[in-house]
């Protein structure tokens, strides 16, 4: 089923369906930062105590829908380059698109951003201090929770890593563009004529995405420079507050 | 017209091959472009050197057999035209031209600017036709096909088989080829009954040839000379994951 040429293309459109998906679920919960430290350390809370098999199932699941995608596309790639040994003295580009053509840099990217990720607000090895935060506010009990609300913001506190935020996220925008209509191509659900809309739809989610995952860092620069005051920084359990 | 003509010259398909450059005066712009690089051979007799090989055969833009790659484009700047069908009215005086061979590890070059493109004939002996004799022509409407469907397939039999679309693939992939050979027969009532063999064999036989895969670029629909839509392409992706999951389950 998966190893003929075709049969690559379902891996890569079937594993880019869940991923697709995913990143929308992210993005939603994530936002809930906007509506203050109660409502995003309650929704992790939440989260992190979902019943072991459920969590470590879609965690692996998710894990494993990556290594397929990426790995996969290592085998596309190399058989790609294999297929057309010579170049054309004059390379010409007439109807693709810099997104579609760029899914391997932007791949790349988002696979160095998804490590650094999960090592810094996941696992947390980059800054095991993000570890001691803790707190009650959102807590279902008077327990003390893991304040996300404190470590997002710390986190996003160094410029760099702000950057480094943003700039994947728009190589996310990217991937997804091209990503989300060759999804309904690669299945054969789609026909030029509802195409081009389909095209429209993917670079709107794309940007949506973009924009939903980008604001919490742009805003926590913002404040960073004493542009705006959004966040409850007065709440901060953090020793080190913003600027 | 006068013109500067960068010509890829290789001696055969374990040489290296190289550009080479020649001056031609006196084109005529009603000249097609192959009637310019039959002039150039003239010209190249009658100084002694070795004329440039090229396919060509009916110069009238339906048998697929001439190719180039003319300025970075298959078939030339001109949009669902062959070379034999293209103008020297569409360059100007003084222009520099660079003629190409369709570059593809599927497509070995013979000579100069002739590649070996049998690559899309084992692709059609695999599942291009249909296996019983289906004898001659039959009364108007004795066989009932939908107009739409009778359209569709005449779009998808419009491929001439000529390479572009693997020419202008930054992968070199036959998807436009093969989804087009295998779509026309897949529409009509006498190629639908062995529909899901013929895929099979056919993306098999694709696979084999060494060409790349789609990557859902559109640069292959560009360059047809036929303007073989993308949707033969989603057609043949979804009738081979039908074909392969029946298999599964038969």
């Amino acid at each position: 089923m998966f190893t003929s040429s075709l049969g690559k293309k379902y891996i890569m459109a079937l594993t880019g369906i869940v991923l697709i998906g995913f990143v929308f679920v992210h993005m939603a919960g994530n936002l809930q930062i906007l509506l203050g430290q109660e409502a995003i350390n309650a929704y992790a809370h939440a989260l992190q105590s979902l019943p072991m098999p459920i969590l470590w199932g879609s965690r692996v699941f998710l894990i494993v829908c990556v290594i397929l995608h990426a790995w996969t596309a290592v085998v596309l790639i190399r058989e790609n380059r294999a297929a057309r040994p010579h170049a054309n003295e004059i390379e010409v580009t007439k109807r693709a698109g810099l997104a579609s053509l760029k899914m391997g840099f932007s791949g790349i990217t988002l696979l160095l951003f998804i490590v650094f990720h999960l090592l810094h607000f996941t696992i947390r090895t980059i800054y095991p201090e993000y570890d001691d935060l803790m707190t009650t506010v959102g807590s279902p009990n008077e327990g003390e929770i893991h304040d996300v609300y404190s470590m997002v913001l710390a986190g996003f506190n160094h410029l760099w890593i702000s950057i480094f935020y943003v700039v994947a996220m728009f190589s996310l925008s990217g991937h997804l563009a091209h990503g989300f209509s060759s999804v309904f191509q690669s299945l054969g659900i789609r026909s030029e004529s509802w195409g081009k809309k389909l095209d429209l739809a993917g670079k709107a989610y794309a940007w949506s995405i973009c924009l939903g995952f980008s604001i919490v860092p742009v805003l926590v620069t913002i404040e960073k420079f004493g542009f705006i005051t959004f966040f409850e920084t007065s709440t901060y359990s953090f020793p080190v507050a913003l600027n | 017209m006068k013109l500067i003509l960068k010509i890829w010259r290789q001696d055969g398909p374990q040489d290296e091959g190289d550009f080479e450059i020649h001056q031609i005066d006196q084109v005529s712009e009603d000249s097609s472009f192959l009637e310019m690089l039959d002039q150039l051979n003239e010209q190249l007799l009658g100084e002694g050197i070795e004329p440039i090989l090229f396919d060509h055969d009916c110069r009238e833009g339906i048998c697929g057999t001439c190719s180039l790659t003319i300025n970075g484009l298959p078939h030339g700047p001109e949009n669902s035209t062959t070379t034999c069908q293209l103008h020297m009215r569409k360059f100007s005086d003084g222009d520099t031209i660079t003629i190409e061979p369709f570059r593809a590890r599927a497509f070995p070059v013979v000579r100069d600017l002739v590649v070996d493109r049998s690559a899309f004939d084992r692709i059609t002996q695999a599942g291009g036709f249909i296996t019983v004799r289906t004898g001659s022509a039959p009364d108007g409407n004795a066989l009932p096909v939908p107009k739409d469907d009778s359209d569709l397939a005449m779009d998808a039999a419009a491929c001439i088989g000529c390479g572009a679309c693997v020419a202008s693939c930054k992968n070199a992939s036959a998807m436009l080829f093969t989804s087009a050979k295998a779509g026309h027969l897949n529409l009509l009532p006498q190629g639908k009954a062995e529909k899901d063999k013929r895929v099979l064999a056919m993306v098999s036989a694709m696979d084999g040839a060494g060409f790349g895969n789609c990557r859902n670029y559109g640069e292959c629909s560009a360059a047809c000379p036929k303007d073989i839509s993308l949707d033969y392409i989603a057609k043949l992706n979804r009738d081979h994951a039908k074909a392969k999951i029946k298999k599964i389950f038969s």
